[in-house]
């Protein structure tokens, strides 16, 4: 299996305060990577590091074989896509000028806007279903329609890895389904993906690779029909369920028991 | 990702609703290539019609040709060397203003986060007050005291002074601001107005402090005047734009990508750490430029950039529109304070004519969040 993507032995702290001490990483080729793990466990802060968005105190981010630090920040953007937690379209721009801003790691000095960009930036739209939207204000979008357009703007960036930090948060289940979907569809098509989510059902019907993690460190990985079981459901979140097969695609599905466990049967 | 769409990319079409200009990679509509284009024109139509008002009345045609032609004799006098420094001096210097502002209001996302609010002008003014009441530097001064009304800062060392006033007092204000390594512009705008009103005393208590003389020519230069621009003072403060701009185009891309957030912009690609202090660094320099050579004019950096967001209606805040309106506003608002008000300092002007527009801006924003 090999990995262009990995994190080996990092460290990572925000100010002293230490969230990961020694975590190791690697993100399969091709894969749906989802990392899963209770609040706090070091799942977006990993993702971060993957995104130099945080510099790991010790051990190495690696890309394509060399420690990210060591790229150029606009190399490194050519090859990793990250779909941040909390992105701003400033006030009064439409969506076609905001995916368009997703080329920035393609254009320089010599190198300005140019065909190819123009390009990219109707193919993210293209994929994402917003190309419609395109002359619309960003700020007159529903939430749903606006996380796809950053979705655009990540794609723009036509990177063969994205890195996805809670995509679906604060989307009602209809949309969350729709991003998933399609996150499923690139995925599909050759990139290589890597999601932090928090619903376990979601994780476990659309991840080819899942990565468990509490208190900064992984549990387990593996395929999600191997890896989630109720009883490391049990160990990692210490939530009582059981685990069936989702009714619509087999994979594992878990429900929990909530009071119904405490209940005398 | 070319591969990845390819399906859905078979119906691409190329199309033209947006103009993209090969500057800055920047997406251009032909909106804002109008308004720009009518802005500068309204700049230079202005500049014409001040040069050609005064006591030596002349016709615009009479401008151009006193210009261009080396044996107009006295009309070519009153225009290049009489006029032509202080209205060069109002565009450059609006211009300069409107740019820092846009660039402070786009790092703070605050229509507030201006220099002159959140107290950089003042603290350039602090500066340049320091190099000539304490700084002993009594020679620029005395040449200064000795002109016409003796009111004006230039000089090399006033210019290091206003720079050094004006990057200490943007540190120092970030540096209080920054919560948890994060600067937030709410934050920065309420420390930066704490920070204006402190270097308001101290440059009270320097002005107090001061010889009568010194403080005198201090406080007319404080309120903010072009009136004894000369070639002399002008050629320093020109120089140093000419070196601004440029940085500023350098730094104009990264800072429409963080205009997306920090997050959103390193995953792009950019520095952002670099990038925001190059940026502070060159805003605070085209501030303490125009400080050090005619004073503090304030909210020229502060409406500028709205009123070009209101014309333009393109993403964000645009720098060469702001640089156009704060160029117009501020030969205007000169041409105001030299015709109307009979000689009026033009940082008066500014002032009353910015505070109708906070009033303004405040309004609305409360209207819009009732």
């Amino acid at each position: 299996m090999s990995a262009r993507l990995e994190a080996r032995g990092v460290r990572l702290a925000y100010e002293g305060r230490v969230v990961a001490s020694d975590l190791s990483l690697a993100v399969p080729d091709g894969s749906f990577t989802v990392v899963v793990g209770p609040n706090a466990c070091g799942k977006s802060t990993l993702l971060r590091a993957f995104s130099r968005l945080l510099r790991p105190q010790a051990g190495a981010v690696v890309l394509d074989g060399a420690a990210i630090a060591s790229y150029r920040p606009k190399e490194a953007a050519r090859r990793v896509g990250l779909l941040p937690q909390s992105a701003t379209a400033p006030e009064g721009i439409t969506v076609g000028d905001l995916v368009a801003r997703g080329r920035y790691p393609h254009q320089g000095l010599v190198r300005q806007w140019s065909a190819a960009d123009e390009v990219a930036t109707t193919d993210a739209m293209l994929a994402t279903g917003v190309e419609e939207l395109r002359d619309r204000l960003v700020d007159d979008l529903s939430g749903g329609q606006r996380q796809r357009v950053w979705v655009a703007v990540a794609l723009a960036q036509q990177t063969p890895l994205l890195l996805l930090d809670e995509p679906t948060t604060y989307l009602d289940v209809s949309h969350q389904v729709e991003l998933l979907d399609l996150f499923a569809d690139l995925h599909e098509a050759g990139t290589t993906v890597v999601a932090v989510l928090h619903d376990l059902n979601h994780a476990a019907r659309y991840a080819t690779h899942l990565v468990v993690m509490k208190d900064g460190a992984v549990v387990t990985a593996g395929a999600p029909a191997q890896v989630l079981t109720a009883q490391l459901v049990e160990d990692v979140y210490g939530l009582a369920c059981v685990v069936v097969p989702d009714p619509v695609t087999g994979t594992p599905m878990v429900v929990p028991r909530g009071r119904e466990s405490r209940r005398p049967r | 990702m070319t591969a990845t769409t390819s399906s859905r990319a078979t119906r691409t079409t190329t199309r033209t609703a947006v103009h993209r200009l090969p500057v800055l990679g920047a997406p251009l509509r032909r909106r804002a290539l109008v308004v720009g284009a009518l802005l500068a024109a309204a700049c230079l139509a202005l500049a014409v019609v001040a040069l050609g008002t005064g006591d030596y009345p002349l016709t615009p045609l009479q401008v151009v040709q006193a210009a261009l032609d080396p044996s107009a004799g006295f009309a070519r006098t009153v225009v290049l060397e009489w006029r032509m420094p202080r209205v060069l001096a109002a565009l450059a210097f609006g211009a300069a203003l409107g740019a820092s502002g846009a660039v402070f209001q786009s790092l703070t996302r605050n229509p507030l986060g201006s220099p002159d609010v959140i107290g950089f002008s003042t603290g350039a003014y602090t500066g340049a007050l320091l190099v000539l009441t304490v700084g002993g530097v009594s020679s620029a001064f005395a040449s200064a005291t000795g002109s016409a009304t003796g009111a004006t800062g230039g000089g090399a060392a006033t210019t290091a002074g206003a720079l050094a006033g004006g990057l200490l007092t943007a540190l120092a204000v970030y540096a209080l601001a920054r919560v948890r390594g994060a600067v937030q512009g709410y934050r920065l705008v309420v420390v930066g107005i704490a920070a204006t009103a402190v270097l308001h005393a101290a440059n009270t208590y320097l002005l107090l402090r001061a010889q009568t003389e010194v403080a005198m020519a201090g406080a007319v230069w404080g309120a903010g005047s072009l009136s004894t621009t000369g070639w002399g003072d002008l050629t320093w403060a020109l120089g140093a734009l000419v070196v601004l701009v440029p940085a500023l185009a350098l730094l104009a891309p990264a800072l429409r990508q963080l205009e997306l957030g920090d997050d959103a912009a390193s995953a792009h690609g950019v520095r952002v750490e670099r990038a925001r202090l190059g940026l502070v660094v060159v805003g605070v320099a085209l501030v303490s430029v125009v400080t050090a050579s005619s004073g503090p004019i304030a909210f020229v950096a502060l409406a500028a950039p709205q009123v070009a967001r209101l014309l333009l209606r393109g993403p964000g805040l645009s720098l060469v529109g702001s640089a156009l309106v704060g160029a117009l506003l501020l030969v205007s608002a000169d041409q105001v304070s030299q015709r109307l008000l009979s000689g009026v300092p033009v940082g008066v002007v500014t002032v009353v004519g910015g505070g109708a527009y906070l009033l303004v801006l405040l309004l609305v924003r409360a209207r819009r969040t009732a």
